[in-house]
């Protein structure tokens, strides 16, 4: 009689290490990573050289892409969130930002567009736009959470009528702030060689480390998306923890959108921060995370949005066409969802465990 | 294969990581009969069934079917291509879709279909079986029970050998279970073999052939029933001699002080859901139940209490205080818990661990800002894990992967953990092994005798009269009567239930 031996849950490495779901966009940044080194290794040099105003500041391809990427790294925060607890995507965060832009430039130009000076401290320019972005995430909140519209259909709202409302903000003009200092935020603060987007990217991640690591934000959320059910017969409120993650996104878009309008110091409502909702949503599902809400990781969605960020930078870097980046990016999508599949992981497993079995019935032979 | 037999499996290994599944284990089913595969949780039954229908692969063993000779199958589909269908324990119909098309969906081979003589075959189907329900009736709007038989006539109507009824009778009442019996009576006389599983001994009783017994992935042995009498069955599928299902309450002295303040006391309680307002209270260290048919309304008497349906009126009162309860998270500030009917539904966060499982509810009682650490979380759950003899691989193992009598204890283990003045539990037994059944019948006597007031709720009269001390009687979502003391007995809640004077026996 054959007598069977058992395996342990989990013994063959890929066991092990699939069980980290930052796995999947970590390979994808190694893959990007080797790309780049074969093609051309100097892909990765940074060097410290004096800007158009005469401070030292840190460049290159690898600056440019935590630069860039900082606004998507954002939004992916709150876009976990809203997709953990609702088990659906935001996808007004582009119109989103638009508005939080716009209501911070008419507060520190106080109305008028051209002002010379500002009318406003900064500060309490980023304090409205954050409010008044929290209060559109609380109305696709409540959408979602009372009325349990669908969140893509409850957020198709702001999408379409988002940048229009930007515009009225302003009367459709486009506020320029001509003081220096507002640009500090999307650029670099002078004596700081390192892209501010970046540091407030990080402030970002640490702030929402110590919400995780000292509330309870993480369990609700997971709870309230895996089963709402049985999250209201613990005691949990369910809408109420809803309505908060789209708040939390909405306080995400008010940041990236104090970024994206401080990096030209004005907006172009029409333009500004377009299509960032599917790469958002795209930063969610590279990192691992179900797009029917449950578990989450936060810093998988994070490196999901470098990863991105990085892919673009590596395109523009083999001169494709802007035009045609797009389409480049698609079939790298493809491949990178298509190898994150669950389907196409349970293969691997497979086929990683009989490798395994086979190496250890020749060990024994 | 033997000259009767329709299907025979032989030599069947299966292991998942951690678990010998199935050791080789043997199972012959006839023409015509109905063949009662039974074991405790985590016996092997499921997993047979499943190695059986190709949902899983088998790691060894054979398979051969009447006619067919040895057969391997690799899916679902290719099991019911051989005339092998199965009708699981929870639906898998579509309930937005008619009956008819529900009989009649992916067996088309991409013809076009003709909606009347779907709808006309369907019902003719349907009443040759003797299922009371219109072809063109949409499938949600039936009872548990009958959508339960039409997954049964879309089986029989594939022309299948071999119908597998995977616990279809845990969601239905005793009716519903006639006429599921009497279908089955009538498939078998056609000649199909059916393989039935379930954790009611009375049912097996009452229309099985033949036992299988398996436990702990292996197989005990093949009985005929009359050779097996019911203590030999359980003892049998326990691995032990087991007498304590008989004198489980003999240990324990019957409840009688009633003159403090209750815990709990409910005047003129009502709900959304359908009841009539009731009155309620319990004492410390009290163990009562309510009782009655399917859908009587003890489930929503509880909920009630605990605030899990909308309240619309009454007044509560916790150790003589007023207080209000409107939703789950009043009554547990108030240290009721409550373990809901529905595990799946009510009960688990399935892709959450364990552990998570187990701290959910003590974590929210503890508040947003005071989240445990993990080493702690691990502490309660390992400490549970060991009380209530959990079967999981780690405290990291997401619940949806335990078996459904260690599912509830884990439940039972979340709402223990809070400390509970008042437990309430609804069908805490359902769709779990005798043994478990047992554990958590003695865990309930030995809380009450700590001093926790526990209201226990189960289909299984016998098993309210071994624990609770005094019966609600719920009839039509009314409180019909309250029986206690001399009046606990089979009789008497059958006669109070059907409406029989109160005082009857």
């Amino acid at each position: 009689m054959p007598n069977k031996k058992v395996l342990p849950p989990q013994t063959t490495l890929w066991g092990r290490i699939t069980r980290y779901q930052i796995i999947i966009p970590l390979i994808a940044l190694l893959l990007l990573v080797l790309v780049n080194l074969i093609a051309d290794p100097t892909f990765f040099k940074i060097t410290m050289k004096p800007n158009s105003n005469g401070d030292n500041i840190l460049s290159g391809n690898i600056i440019s892409i935590i630069d860039n990427g900082s606004e998507l790294a954002i939004l992916a925060l709150g876009m976990t969130l809203v997709t953990a607890a609702s088990g659906g995507q935001d996808i007004s965060v582009g119109a989103g930002i638009a508005i939080s832009g716009s209501v911070l430039l008419r507060v520190i130009n106080g109305g008028d567009p051209r002002s010379e000076t500002m009318q406003n401290p900064i500060i309490l320019g980023i304090l409205i736009a954050c409010l008044v972005s929290m209060a559109f995430g609380a109305f696709n909140g409540a959408l979602v959470a009372f009325l349990k519209i669908q969140p893509m259909v409850a957020t198709l709202i702001l999408f379409t009528a988002g940048r229009n409302i930007a515009s009225w903000i302003n009367n459709g003009e486009l506020p320029i702030v001509k003081d220096e200092s507002f640009g500090y935020f999307g650029n670099y603060i002078p004596g700081v060689p390192i892209p501010t987007p970046f540091i407030i990217a990080i402030i970002c991640f640490i702030v929402m480390f110590l919400v995780m690591k000292f509330t309870t934000l993480g369990l609700y959320v997971q709870s309230v998306g895996i089963n709402d059910k049985t999250s209201r017969l613990n005691g949990l409120n369910p809408e109420l923890i809803k309505l908060m993650t789209y708040v939390i996104l909405g306080l995400c878009v008010a940041i990236a959108g104090l970024i994206k309008v401080s990096r030209i110091s004005t907006i172009n409502y029409s333009v500004i921060a377009k299509d960032i909702e599917m790469d958002a949503i795209l930063a969610v599902a590279l990192g691992g995370n179900a797009l029917s809400g449950g578990k989450f990781s936060l810093a998988s969605s994070v490196l999901g949005a470098y990863v991105i960020q990085f892919l673009t930078t590596t395109l523009y870097k083999f001169e494709v066409k802007a035009t045609a980046l797009p389409a480049y990016k698609a079939v790298v999508v493809i491949l990178l969802v298509v190898m994150s599949s669950p389907a196409v992981k349970e293969k691997f497993a497979r086929l990683s465990k009989k490798f395994h079995k086979n190496e250890a019935a020749a060990g024994k032979a | 294969m033997q000259k009767d037999s329709l299907l025979e499996m032989r030599g069947i290994y299966k292991s998942f990581p951690g678990v010998k599944a199935l050791q080789n284990v043997d199972f012959t089913l006839r023409k015509g009969e109905i063949h009662a595969l039974m074991g405790e949780n985590g016996a092997g039954k499921s997993t047979l069934i499943k190695v059986l229908t190709g949902v899983y692969p088998k790691d060894e063993g054979e398979i051969s079917l009447e006619g067919k000779g040895t057969i391997n199958i690799h899916s679902p589909q290719e099991a019911q291509n051989n005339g092998i269908s199965t009708v699981y324990q929870e639906i898998s119909l579509c309930p937005n879709l008619s009956v008819a098309e529900n009989i009649f969906i992916a067996r088309g081979k991409g013809k076009f279909v003709s909606w009347r003589s779907m709808n006309k075959k369907a019902q003719q189907l349907l009443d040759s079986l003797g299922i009371g329900v219109r072809a063109t009736q949409q499938l949600a709007s039936c009872s548990i029970a009958v959508q339960q038989m039409v997954a049964i006539a879309r089986a029989v109507d594939m022309e299948c050998s071999v119908l597998i009824l995977d616990e279809p009778t845990s969601s239905l009442d005793e009716s519903e279970v006639a006429k599921l019996f009497k279908l089955m009576r009538e498939l078998k006389d056609r000649g199909v073999g059916i393989i039935f599983v379930t954790h009611f001994l009375d049912q097996v009783y009452e229309v099985c052939d033949r036992i299988t017994v398996l436990r702990d992935g292996q197989l005990v042995g093949e009985y005929e029933i009359e050779n097996l009498p019911r203590v030999q069955l359980v003892s049998k599928m326990l691995g032990k001699e087991l007498d304590d299902m008989a004198d489980i309450k003999g240990d324990v002295k019957p409840f009688v002080d009633k003159s403090g303040t209750p815990v709990y006391e409910g005047k003129g309680l009502c709900s959304t859901e359908g009841i009539s307002p009731f009155d309620f209270e319990i004492h410390k260290g009290e163990v009562n139940g309510f009782t009655g048919l399917l859908g009587s309304g003890r489930s929503e008497c509880v909920r009630t209490i605990f605030g899990a349906d909308k309240v619309t009126s009454g007044q509560v009162k916790m150790d003589g205080k007023d207080v209000k309860i409107s939703k789950p998270r009043d009554a547990m500030k108030q240290s009721i818990a409550y373990l809901p009917e529905d595990r799946k539904r009510d009960g688990i966060v399935g892709d959450l661990s364990v552990r998570d499982n187990i701290i959910l509810a003590l974590q929210v009682k503890t508040g947003f800002f005071k989240p445990f650490s993990k080493a702690k979380a691990t502490e309660f759950a390992n400490e549970y894990i060991k009380l209530l003899d959990i079967k999981t691989a780690s405290v990291n193992t997401p619940i949806k992967s335990l078996s459904g009598g260690n599912q509830q204890k884990v439940i039972l283990a979340r709402w223990l953990l809070t400390n509970p003045k008042y437990l309430i539990l609804d069908e805490p037994t359902r769709g779990i092994d005798i043994g478990t059944k047992t554990d958590i019948q003695k865990l309930v006597l030995k809380l009450a005798s700590e001093g926790m007031s526990v209201t226990f709720i189960s289909s299984e009269t016998d098993e309210m009269l071994r624990t609770c001390s005094r019966l609600l009687v719920m009839r039509d979502g009314k409180m019909v009567g309250e029986l206690t003391g001399d009046q606990l007995t089979q009789s008497a809640v059958m006669n109070t239930i059907a409406g029989g004077e109160k005082n009857a026996e």
